[in-house]
């Protein structure tokens, strides 16, 4: 009851609707300059201490192998300076396989067929699944079993079945994917809130409409936390059906790069890999922030001015 | 005209994760006539919710007759509203499209949903919100987006689950008079749960007590004030204080066995 005087003056309400119309809310225009450029400040330190980390461990590395190669030895260990001649020669010229972005795109093509491939089998399996209580007891078994053997072995019999042309590379890669989304997206549609679907229910929707409307809405953010994880596994998956064996790759480059006893064409090939799979990540997050452009921002995200 | 909601000797029992039996109701009787505002009072874990799924159709009741404007009820009914103790709204729809969800699920076109659901956000005061996601908004806002959502639907019967007991005591009050005013102007049946009996009589017509669980209902009592009512005023008259006090001294006894079990659960 003790609200009570300060509720009273809140009642003051339109009489056509009984309604107060909340004014809409005005846009953030006060901000201290002084905190801004602190926080300019604070970025611009977190680069340069980034960059001088692999200035350090770089540097450290080149003269350990320049000044004493008995203790580390370029031959075994490679050498900054020869990676970076390495990659000169491969752009510049071309690699034991032919122009280096023949390598890069074959393995691209792999990586993404496999990861299209395996997230579509892992959503549509995931989802199924998580509906349908018959099919989930069944099954699981036999899911839980696969998961828990080595899947990359799986490369050798691919490589048998399917051929040593792109189609092995993408069965391993997409074996490897659909597992992680798989369990993501079945756990996602297990988790959805009973209130929502109660909701939805109530409010008129069929299984259909459930599935498109909640299900699948609400697991979503599961499934694209998931690919995060799986594009790396889908690149895992292309490499190592290259080693398997093929003709053309980034895989394949370090394959024979290693067989050279060149551990700097080793290193300037995991280079290439790196990249592709920060590019890849970058491209999932813009993708993530706009499919899921819903959900509040992250804790610790919020700029504190 | 059958009357809105008739429950009949109704009894719900659970199967809990551990295998016993437990019940929630037992032989609960309750009729609620068409255009009636009924509030449902009863020490927590009494079955009110419960109470409330089985006249929606959520849950089928496990003995004893359940029925929705004489028809006994088998499914989800298409006259029923409901709305949700915590938030329901669907987080990933804008305001526009949790409010336009209803008549979307009913086959009405995209375009007259939106129209209809405008009309709607105006009327529960969210006019230019109609882009915002739910996170953005203050638990009331999300409120009036549900009371939208489950009015669009213009349903007989609406059911309510302690639907403002998450919102400060101000944000309350209007929220109860914006409901009362809404009521008025669909001329719905209404069952309002609650454990605040105050906010009880401000709103209805009659008040159902439920027994400590299992729940029955022990005695239900009308509330003869007169309409239309401003929630916050009603509560200084005498009337006011003399019904609270007879509802209370029979629903004072209810909440001490309720809580004289949870002390006993918990020291077990």
């Amino acid at each position: 009851m003790s609200g009570r005087s300060a509720a009273a003056r809140l009642d003051e309400v339109t009489p056509e609707t009984g309604a107060p119309q909340v004014p809409a809310p005005a846009p953030i225009t006060d901000m201290s300059a002084q905190r801004i450029r602190a926080r300019r400040r604070y970025q611009f330190n977190v680069y340069a201490l980034r960059i001088l980390t692999a200035v350090i461990v770089l540097a450290a590395w080149e003269l350990s192998t320049r000044y004493a190669p008995t203790v580390i030895d370029p031959f075994f260990w490679g050498q900054p300076s020869g990676i970076w001649h390495q990659l000169v020669v491969w752009f510049t010229d071309e690699t034991a396989l032919g122009p280096l972005w023949k390598q890069v795109l074959v393995t691209m093509e792999e990586t993404v067929g496999g990861f299209i491939v395996g997230t579509i089998a892992g959503v549509v399996f995931g989802v199924l699944m998580g509906r349908n209580r018959l099919l989930s007891d069944v099954f699981s078994i036999y899911i839980k079993a696969a998961n828990a053997i080595p899947r990359v072995v799986l490369g050798a019999l691919f490589a048998i079945s399917l051929g040593l042309d792109i189609r092995s590379k993408i069965a391993t890669a997409a074996v490897l994917v659909f597992f992680v989304v798989f369990f993501n997206a079945f756990q996602g549609v297990r988790e959805v809130e009973r209130n929502l679907i109660a909701n939805a229910r109530i409010l008129g929707a069929d299984d259909r409409r459930l599935t498109t409307e909640v299900i699948i809405p609400s697991a979503l953010s599961w499934i694209i936390a998931s690919l995060h994880i799986s594009f790396g596994l889908a690149l895992v998956g292309a490499v190592v059906g290259e080693l398997f064996g093929a003709t053309e790759g980034v895989g394949q480059l370090i394959y024979s790069a290693e067989h050279n006893f060149n551990a700097n064409g080793v290193f300037a090939g995991m280079l290439l890999l790196a990249t592709m799979a920060l590019i890849a990540e970058a491209i999932i997050t813009a993708l993530e922030d706009r499919l899921i452009k819903w959900r509040p921002p992250q804790v610790g995200s919020e700029v504190q001015i | 005209m059958p009357p809105a909601i008739e429950l009949h000797g109704v009894t719900k029992r659970f199967l809990t994760p551990s295998g016993a039996v437990f019940t929630a109701l037992r032989d609960l009787d309750m009729v609620v006539q068409p255009g009636e505002f009924c509030a449902v009072v009863g020490p927590t874990g009494c079955g009110k919710s419960t109470t409330l799924a089985l006249i929606s159709g959520l849950e089928p009741a496990s003995e004893g007759e359940v029925k929705v404007f004489g028809e006994p009820v088998t499914g989800i009914a298409k006259s029923i509203g409901y709305v949700f103790q915590t938030d329901a709204v669907f987080p990933w729809k804008t305001v526009l499209d949790n409010v336009a969800a209803g008549p979307r699920y009913h086959g009405t076109t995209p375009r007259e949903a939106r129209e209809k659901a405008r009309e709607w956000i105006s009327r529960v005061g969210l006019s230019g919100f109609e882009d915002r996601y739910p996170y953005q908004l203050s638990g009331g806002m999300r409120k009036r987006v549900a009371l939208a959502q489950s009015l669009i639907n213009e349903p007989r019967i609406l059911l309510m689950d302690e639907p403002f007991s998450a919102l400060d005591v101000q944000t309350r009050a209007l929220m109860e008079n914006e409901l009362l005013s809404l009521w008025a102007q669909s001329k719905a049946s209404v069952v309002f749960v609650t454990h605040d009996l105050e906010e009880a009589i401000a709103l209805a017509d009659r008040v159902f007590v439920i027994s400590a669980g299992p729940g029955t209902v022990k005695a239900n009592y009308p509330v003869p004030l007169t309409r239309p009512r401003n929630v916050t005023e009603i509560r200084m008259q005498p009337q006011f204080s003399e019904i609270y006090s007879e509802i209370w001294n029979d629903l004072k006894d209810e909440v001490l066995v309720s809580y004289e079990r949870q002390k006993r659960s918990g020291a077990a």
